[in-house]
């Protein structure tokens, strides 16, 4: 499947089909440290990804002046 | 089996493991305006009939608190400081814009070069203040002095709870305790600075970019390229490392600091009172506890190194 990272943006191919939360703690992120789009919709961890979908993992996290 | 959303039973659209629910989108959007009013109300930041200037940024939490105030009704206007961190900044600013005119909504703005005369880029140079202080610095003081010119009586902020976990992490490995015993939600108006809210401290930042999501907010998504590898989201990053072993654990440590902690660093009353008054800064009215306030040294700093050096100046 193709993997879309955003904020620096890259593009991963990864082997499916997988779980979302497989995949974000795979890539070596932190479930709550992302958000995951396929198809422009927010999906939960337990969903299946098939091996040709494309999947957008947004990160969240942001650390500027507080 | 699937999981579904704790209120309808539907298809959820996100899973939030500190609560070990998951919400349908109708769901969770109430659920985050819920966590709002529901913190607004505790703390009492304000009500309906305040003026509130929200500092937006374009990024995921000034827009989505901003949009959830308007969507609880209150009376907001917004502010975007242009602080010419290269085009990050452009892009922030017009975001801010396009989100306010499309929902005809007043957005004042301040360019900090156009206005000041210096930029954050301009004010670290050769200075060893660290770009994300000095950026600070200028916001807390923009925000305060237009609050004051246009007669708001709030300052309000999207400081979500992954930020103040991080400050409040931050400030316990160093035993600040000066920051800790103020470290509140809502910070009283006094001494000439205007009441300051963080009505988000409830919802984390993966619930505010799912609230833009989910809401079509266009939001930067860039981070700041000044604050790459600051400390604050190296804590962060630690938090989050504890949350995916133990979900809850930074909801619990920042709620039950403002439960438990936080009455053991809070100065006493008569404390406070005997406090150094504080004067006007005597170059820009703004109250100070120097003779002039951070801001204006910060200001005339940046422009003595950008002042050119003469090379070969004689005297006659």
């Amino acid at each position: 499947m193709k993997v879309l990272l955003r904020s620096p943006r890259q593009e991963l191919d990864v082997e499916g089909p997988t779980r979302v939360g497989d995949l974000v703690t795979s890539l070596g992120f932190h479930r709550d440290a992302v958000l995951v789009i396929v198809d422009g919709r927010l999906v939960t961890d337990d969903v299946r990804l098939p091996d040709d979908a494309t999947v957008e993992i947004r990160r969240v996290i942001s650390g500027g002046a507080v | 089996m699937a999981r579904r959303c704790r209120v309808c039973k539907g298809a959820p659209v996100i899973d939030l493991r500190q609560h070990n629910a998951a919400f349908c989108e109708e769901h969770f959007l109430r659920f985050c305006r819920t966590q709002v009013s529901k913190t607004i109300e505790k703390h009492t930041m304000f009500d309906h009939d305040d003026r509130l200037l929200v500092a937006v940024s374009g990024g995921k939490d000034s827009l989505a608190l901003w949009d959830i105030l308007l969507e609880l009704g209150y009376n907001t206007e917004g502010l975007v400081i242009g602080l010419g961190i290269g085009d990050y900044s452009s892009q922030s600013t017009q975001t801010a814009r396009r989100f306010a005119r499309e929902r005809r909504l007043v957005l004042h703005e301040v360019d900090l070069e156009a206005e000041h005369g210096f930029t954050i880029p301009g004010a670290v140079a050769g200075s060893s203040r660290v770009p994300c202080s000095a950026c600070g610095l200028s916001k807390r003081h923009l925000f305060d002095r237009v609050a004051r010119e246009h007669g708001f009586d709030v300052v309000v902020t999207g400081h979500n709870l992954d930020d103040e976990a991080a400050v409040l992490f931050g400030n316990v490995l160093r035993w600040q305790t000066d920051y800790l015993a103020r470290q509140q939600p809502v910070l009283p108006a006094g001494d000439g600075f205007p009441r300051k809210a963080k009505p988000l401290v409830r919802l984390g930042e993966r619930e505010t970019a799912a609230w833009c999501v989910l809401r079509g907010i266009d939001y930067v998504l860039d981070e700041c390229p000044m604050a790459e590898g600051n400390n604050h989201l190296a804590f962060k990053d630690a938090l989050n490392a504890l949350e995916e072993r133990t979900p809850g654990t930074k909801q619990d440590f920042y709620l039950g600091f403002l439960r438990q902690g936080f009455e053991h660093f809070a100065p006493p009353d008569a404390e406070v009172s005997a406090r150094a008054a504080l004067a006007a800064c005597t170059s820009c009215g703004a109250p100070t506890a120097g003779e002039r306030c951070p801001f204006c040294r910060l200001r005339d700093n940046a422009a003595r190194e950008s002042t050119p050096i003469e090379l070969g100046r004689k005297d006659h």
